[in-house]
């Protein structure tokens, strides 16, 4: 009798650890794979078939189709350079250069991967659409209510992502540190 | 008590084994995967513009609000498949999924180097069925080798400010992608 409720006990704790493991990794991700710089992580085998595991539940669980090598590579934020989660808020600026690129975009989504609706029906920039300084770098405000510039609206929700994709670029596995990629910084201004 | 310390010991390991079997099961089991999503609004082997990326519409997470989509969902068990996909003005790219969404192959205009990406898709045992003809296996033929008998083909085209989205579409639109069989065999001069 003792032996069942040790097994039951056993099954029961296997169950919890692993699944909750599970759950866990394709909801939040590991560092496996992943290419960090500043706030920006990008998984550059993610667009091949040599995609880990762990990155393939996350994108079964997520639904998103991730983008092939050959076309681009996607960096995602969710906090700014000094460590702080986005928040809807407040007043986030964006700004500096990216790597070398075609075209790159930059969007809002809330945490799970929806645009953000909003009367303008702005979603994000194109390298193309941003306004840049002389030296070619940009700097994009992203807040709840009209700035001026290069405005993303967040509709004031509280927790969101940036996304970055550079498309036809030479970022990707070889790409190692900010040496070779070049990211803008994500800085936190005030807070309504 | 001895007894207990391993339950829980034996637990944790066999959680170890339940979270990686679950980890590579998940792909597999997974209800709302992008394929999954996809599937009942596309025709086998046919060309389908993909819902605007915009809040309500979007049929996937994470799509790029600035570029026009399409599939072609693929079936290559009655033959391979040839891709025909015009590039548009700013940034156009192919990528090729299995019925698991793994990228496995993506290529974009440039790359491509011409005004049309031209591609054949096919499965290994297809394209080592193919004869060997110098007519055939061309340089110019890009050959594609699906690992899975059926995916997905997602064409996009960038509109690189929100008034050149139109354009974008309509280059998206004069896509296509049909059994060879049904293409006629071009001629060389």
């Amino acid at each position: 009798m003792r032996l069942i409720f040790v097994l039951i006990l056993t099954m029961a704790i296997a169950t919890v650890v692993g699944l909750g493991l599970t759950w866990n990794t394709a909801t939040r991700g590991v560092e496996i794979g992943t290419l960090t710089i500043g706030p920006w992580t990008a998984r550059p085998r993610i667009g091949t078939s040599e995609i880990d595991p762990y990155a393939r539940a996350a994108v079964a669980r997520s639904g998103e189709l991730p983008i092939g090598a050959g076309d681009g590579i996607t960096f995602r934020a969710d906090a700014d350079t000094a460590g702080k989660k986005l928040d809807g808020r407040c007043d986030v600026i964006v700004s500096g250069v990216t790597p070398p690129a075609r075209f790159w975009t930059l969007t809002v989504y809330d945490t799970k991967g929806k645009l953000v609706a909003n009367t303008l029906n702005r979603y994000g920039f194109t390298s193309q659409e941003v306004v840049r300084a002389s030296d070619g770098s940009f700097t994009v405000r992203i807040a709840p209510r009209a700035r001026a510039g290069n405005w993303l609206p967040t509709g004031g929700i509280s927790r969101y992502q940036l996304l970055l994709r550079l498309y036809d670029t030479p970022v990707g596995v070889a790409t190692r540190s900010q040496k070779d990629a070049p990211l803008p910084s994500i800085t936190m201004a005030g807070c309504s | 008590m001895i007894r207990w310390l391993f339950a829980i010991l034996g637990g944790i390991l066999l959680g170890g084994v339940v979270h990686l079997v679950s980890v590579l099961a998940l792909p597999r089991i997974a209800s709302q995967d992008a394929y999954a999503r996809l599937d009942p609004t596309l025709k086998v082997n046919t060309v389908m513009p993909l819902p605007d990326a915009v809040p309500g519409t979007a049929p996937m997470p994470f799509m790029d609000p600035a570029f026009a989509s399409a599939a072609c969902k693929y079936d290559l068990s009655t033959g391979s498949i040839k891709l025909r996909v015009p590039v548009s003005q700013a940034y156009t790219s192919v990528s090729f999924y299995t019925n698991d969404d793994v990228a496995y192959y993506a290529i974009n205009d440039r790359s491509a180097g011409r005004k049309v990406i031209e591609l054949d898709l096919m499965t290994p045992q297809q394209k080592a069925a193919l004869p060997e003809d110098e007519d055939i296996t061309a340089a110019d033929r890009l050959i594609i080798e699906s690992p899975t008998p059926t995916g997905l083909i997602v064409m996009r085209a960038l509109a690189a400010e929100p008034g050149l989205m139109a354009q974008a579409k309509t280059a998206l639109a004069a896509a296509s992608c049909k059994l060879q069989t049904e293409v006629s065999q071009p001629r060389r001069r």
